[in-house]
């Protein structure tokens, strides 16, 4: 079996899922992880399929889609290129005026820590910018330190930004 | 569904309402703690009655903070008198240097705010809360020890004074959704 990413980025219609998981099935193709969603009105679209046949096999398979307008890729991915995040579990939010940079200053700071982020999404909606990501930090993370530079960084850039401890209740 | 629990709190003596514009994020006075008022201070009453009033202008709204409506002030308004989630119910009431004394049994769930219009969000807060604050006027001190919906309003309302928007509390990546309706 190969382990295989596959995006699908488009303009949105119905029944786009469908096409790209059936045709996956057909091949005999696992969904593993997924994500799929609109982004500002277009369908994105990346997973990891595990299927029986190459990379080729499965970008033939696919090509109707392209002739409709979408963009796919595939890629085999390495086996032994997972890196299981480690440490304690945070929730960063940050939201105020939209302006470029945001994004790439609040998780430089979190970067520069050693903190690898699990999982960010961001809106835009009337002016204001939301970006919620979720983080895991070293055990030895200074905490308040990283508070302080995390509050300066989102002064500069004129937007408010909170760093918590993420819920994580065991049942 | 249950049946609403309403408990009644001392009568509110206001002038007339104003109806004031609410201000929506990004704006600095939103982000920001506000100052302890004196809750018999004329201006403070007037403010517990625009609130009153601004609040019950907006189809679905249960609750306003005075920072809300650009005011550096500790005042909220609530009404969850409508709303389908409330169990215990205080009416409609204002309340002035307000705290959180109490809190417990923590629920997620899924909070708007005229603040933040295009948002909702999925916020964990406690259920069953005791609250103590003044009352516009008289000064009064009251506690308010309630569940459900009216716990939820509370503590969003008592975020707001301390210049947090729903969004400073959202449960993760994907807790934040674009708003249909408001609430």
């Amino acid at each position: 079996m190969n382990e295989l990413a596959v995006t699908v980025l488009g303009h949105d219609r119905p029944g786009i899922i469908a096409d790209v998981t059936s045709a996956l099935a057909e091949l005999g193709g696992n969904l593993e992880d997924s994500s799929m969603t609109l982004l500002r009105g277009h369908f994105a679209m990346t997973l990891v399929v595990d299927v029986p046949v190459s990379s080729d096999v499965v970008e033939k398979r696919l090509a109707h889609l392209v002739e409709r307008g979408l963009r796919v890729s595939v890629l085999p991915l390495p086996a032994d290129d997972v890196v299981a995040a480690e440490g304690a579990g945070f929730i960063l939010s940050v939201h105020g005026a939209d302006r470029p940079g945001i994004v790439s200053a609040l998780t430089g700071v979190i970067a520069s820590v050693g903190g690898n982020i699990t999982d960010l999404t961001t809106r835009l909606a009337g002016g204001l910018y939301v970006l919620i990501a979720e983080v895991a930090l070293p055990a030895d993370v200074d905490l308040l330190a990283l508070n302080e530079q995390i509050a300066d960084t989102a002064a500069t850039l004129g937007v408010g930004a909170n760093l918590r401890p993420a819920d994580s209740e065991l049942l | 569904m249950t049946e609403t629990v309403r408990i009644a709190l001392p009568d509110l003596v206001l002038p007339t309402g104003r109806l004031l514009p609410v201000l929506r994020a990004p704006h600095p006075v939103l982000t920001s703690p506000v100052p302890r008022v004196d809750p018999t201070d004329p201006a403070i009453v007037q403010l517990a009655a625009d609130l009153l009033t601004t609040m019950a202008s907006a189809p679905g709204c249960v609750g306003l903070a005075a920072n809300q409506v650009g005011i550096a002030a500790h005042v909220f308004s609530l009404d969850v008198t409508e709303h389908p989630k409330t169990h215990t119910s205080h009416g409609k009431c204002v309340l002035v240097n307000a705290e959180l004394v109490e809190a417990s049994r923590n629920e997620r769930g899924r909070e708007g705010c005229m603040s933040v219009p295009d948002f909702t969000g999925d916020v964990k807060r406690a259920t069953r809360v005791v609250v103590r604050g003044a009352l516009p006027g008289t000064g009064q001190i009251v506690t308010i020890t309630t569940d459900a919906f009216e716990a939820r309003a509370l503590q969003h309302e008592l975020d707001h004074l301390i210049g947090l928007l729903f969004l400073d509390r959202v449960a993760g990546a994907h807790a934040v959704h674009p708003r249909r309706t408001y609430l």
